[in-house]
């Protein structure tokens, strides 16, 4: 039967129909967009409508194809410093939120899984709430607390504890704790869903072998989490690499990342090609942090520990 | 990893302080809606006057209008595509370039949105120099990005689902001799029904609250609410987005509850019927064992 079924599966035309209507959509609007990112790259800005250049010209009276690439937008970006620096500093702020995510959210994933499942939901819940809400709006929030004249500075000045108002606004505080705000849940939710599933008997076994609370955690929870974790990470590293709006509304001037940088290329001085190029680097930068977060999540939703 | 005892005072502590840090700015925000005051966080009174002219601000309520519209088609859109995705990534197994789909179906997920919305839009750009179509940048060509975007989260919920449930179903209905069609229709899409509802909802809340992919997509005359919401905040603070925030929480808020409650009684129904099944099959089934002991020991 199993054979017969394996032959049907081979050879039934439906399947590849089936298959090829998502299949076709993807490449249309997220394969073959890449592409084009890359063709354009290699373009020059031109006063036209699109504003760049062709790379092909076919000229009819020589009967000759030429191909321009143009390679300055990414010979700026290798000598120009201050583009080197912006992706270097991208790639810290990413870092350094992503540990931050996972010092703050592995411990709260962690008591929400131990908690009675009947209270547990309603914690779910509490963590799902601010991950449904507007991420605009919970970066705006932040704009509220944190101004010279904000809420914070106000309770504290009304307080007594500070005469002057706290700087904790359009600078790099500001920049890394709205990060670590904005991306928690994403660190909350798959650490969750893995740290619940994990097999308490065996924490329970190295309990009764004498093991004590820390080192049960760190030989046997900890390892056992490491599929969530990667995912977790790689769920807060990505987008944190390329993030516009919370540099853009609570970081300050000196900021340098380069979400806002590709954003000001394209909205600001209408130079597509430079544009496209700062992102094909930027998707070079992430195709391995992409790639492992593809594996960890496949594996956490197969199930799979090792 | 629930072990029948109370939580520690430590992990309660560091839950208490986890939700404070997630819940005092959106608290915050809904205080300070209510305050008299221009200046958003100098405390002037109380006052709804910032909810009233919310209602009446006419851009708000045309650009709410705009987003509902897209969301519901994108998210129309991304479970039909998304259904079809999960189902494919999770019973076909490998074929020919499935490594490449199962790639694409995640990286949508994580990708920075600026990448996704420049190469979305310099897509559409190159479809119109060839094929003269899209004419214009806006409706249709935000509705195809969200649609991209949203259903990759609604094939990882089918998917997630399908790996969970018996095969044995399906199975058993194909020996029986059922289409492939058929059984898709009777039996899986009614078995992960609540995986597309919930990839639906989350598929909304994704589209309205979007702001990036959509800023590169859209075109003169179509303004999302975050795109309003946007150039607002860039500006500074503004009592009317204050408000808008709060009814945007206590909406979530209305959903998330239904949404959870709806999730909690099905899985206590499907206990309830799992039980009773299981107590007029006669046959001994190892205890714990779900739905699988159940079919695998029925004659």
């Amino acid at each position: 039967m199993t054979m017969l079924r394996s032959i049907l599966e081979r050879f039934k035309p439906g399947k590849g129909a089936v298959i090829s209507v998502p299949y076709l959509w993807l490449l249309v609007f997220f394969l073959v967009p890449f592409l084009i990112v890359l063709k354009i790259s290699f373009a020059d800005q031109d006063l036209a409508i699109p504003p760049f250049t062709h790379l092909l010209k076919y000229d009819g009276d020589m009967s000759t194809l030429n191909i321009a690439l143009n390679l300055s937008n990414f010979l700026f970006i290798f000598t120009n410093e201050l583009y080197l620096d912006t992706y270097v500093s991208s790639l810290e702020v990413a870092l350094f939120t992503t540990l931050a995510c996972l010092l703050i959210g592995y411990p709260i994933a962690y008591a929400i899984a131990r908690t009675n499942p009947a209270i547990r939901n309603v914690l779910l819940m509490l963590v799902m709430l601010p991950f449904w809400t507007s991420f605009l709006l919970r970066v705006y929030a932040w704009m509220g607390l944190l101004q010279p004249n904000g809420i914070i500075n106000n309770l504290l000045m009304s307080m007594g504890l500070i005469s002057e108002p706290l700087e904790m606004f359009h600078n790099q505080f500001s920049l890394y704790l709205v990060m670590v705000y904005a991306y928690l849940p994403f660190m909350i939710l798959p650490l969750y869903a893995h740290l619940v599933k994990m097999d308490v008997t065996l924490l329970e076994a190295a309990n009764d072998l004498g093991a004590r609370p820390f080192k049960t955690f760190w030989t046997i929870t900890l390892p056992l989490s490491k599929n969530g974790i990667i995912a977790g990470s790689m769920m807060v590293f990505i987008p944190a690499v390329g993030e516009f709006v919370i540099p853009e509304l609570v970081g300050g001037p000196d900021v340098l990342m380069i979400g806002k940088v590709l954003w000001n290329e394209f909205f600001d001085n209408n130079n597509w090609p430079m544009a496209s190029a700062v992102a094909t680097i930027m998707v070079l930068f992430l195709i391995v942090p992409i790639a492992l977060f593809h594996r960890y999540e496949t594996r956490q939703l197969e199930g799979k520990n090792v | 990893m629930y072990n029948g005892n109370p939580l520690p005072k430590t992990l309660k502590g560091v839950l208490l302080l986890g939700f404070l840090f997630l819940y005092v700015p959106i608290v915050s925000l809904i205080i300070y809606s209510f305050n008299a005051s221009k200046l958003v966080t100098v405390w002037g009174g109380f006052s709804t006057r910032w909810y009233a002219s919310l209602v009446q601000n006419d851009q708000i309520i045309s650009a709410v209008t705009l987003s509902i519209k897209i969301a519901l088609a994108s998210a129309t859109a991304a479970v039909v595509l998304g259904t079809i995705a999960g189902f494919v990534l999770a019973r076909f197994g490998r074929f020919r370039g499935s490594t490449l789909f199962a790639g694409m179906m995640t990286a949508p997920m994580v990708m920075p949105e600026v990448i996704t919305g420049l190469s979305m839009l310099l897509l559409f750009i190159s479809m119109q120099q060839f094929f003269g179509q899209p004419s214009e940048r806006g409706f249709f060509t935000i509705w195809a990005g969200h649609t991209t975007l949203c259903m990759a989260y609604v094939a990882v919920v089918v998917r997630s689902r399908l790996i969970e449930i018996d095969k044995s179903l399906e199975e058993a209905a194909m020996d029986l001799g059922a289409r492939p069609m058929k059984i898709f229709f009777l039996i899986t899409l009614p078995l992960v029904s609540q995986a597309i509802a919930s990839g639906f909802l989350l598929s909304i809340t994704l589209s309205l609250d979007d702001l990036v992919t959509t800023s590169f997509l859209s075109g003169p005359g179509a303004t999302t609410l975050p795109m309003v919401i946007f150039s607002k905040v860039r500006l500074g603070l503004n009592p009317e987005i204050n408000a808008l925030a709060a009814i945007t929480v206590l909406l979530v808020g209305i959903f998330v509850l239904v949404a959870n409650y709806l999730m909690l009684s099905a899985q206590r129904n499907r206990a309830r019927a799992m039980a009773a099944a299981m107590r007029e099959n006669d046959a001994p089934t190892p205890p714990g064992n779900g739905a699988g002991g159940a079919v695998a020991t029925a004659p």
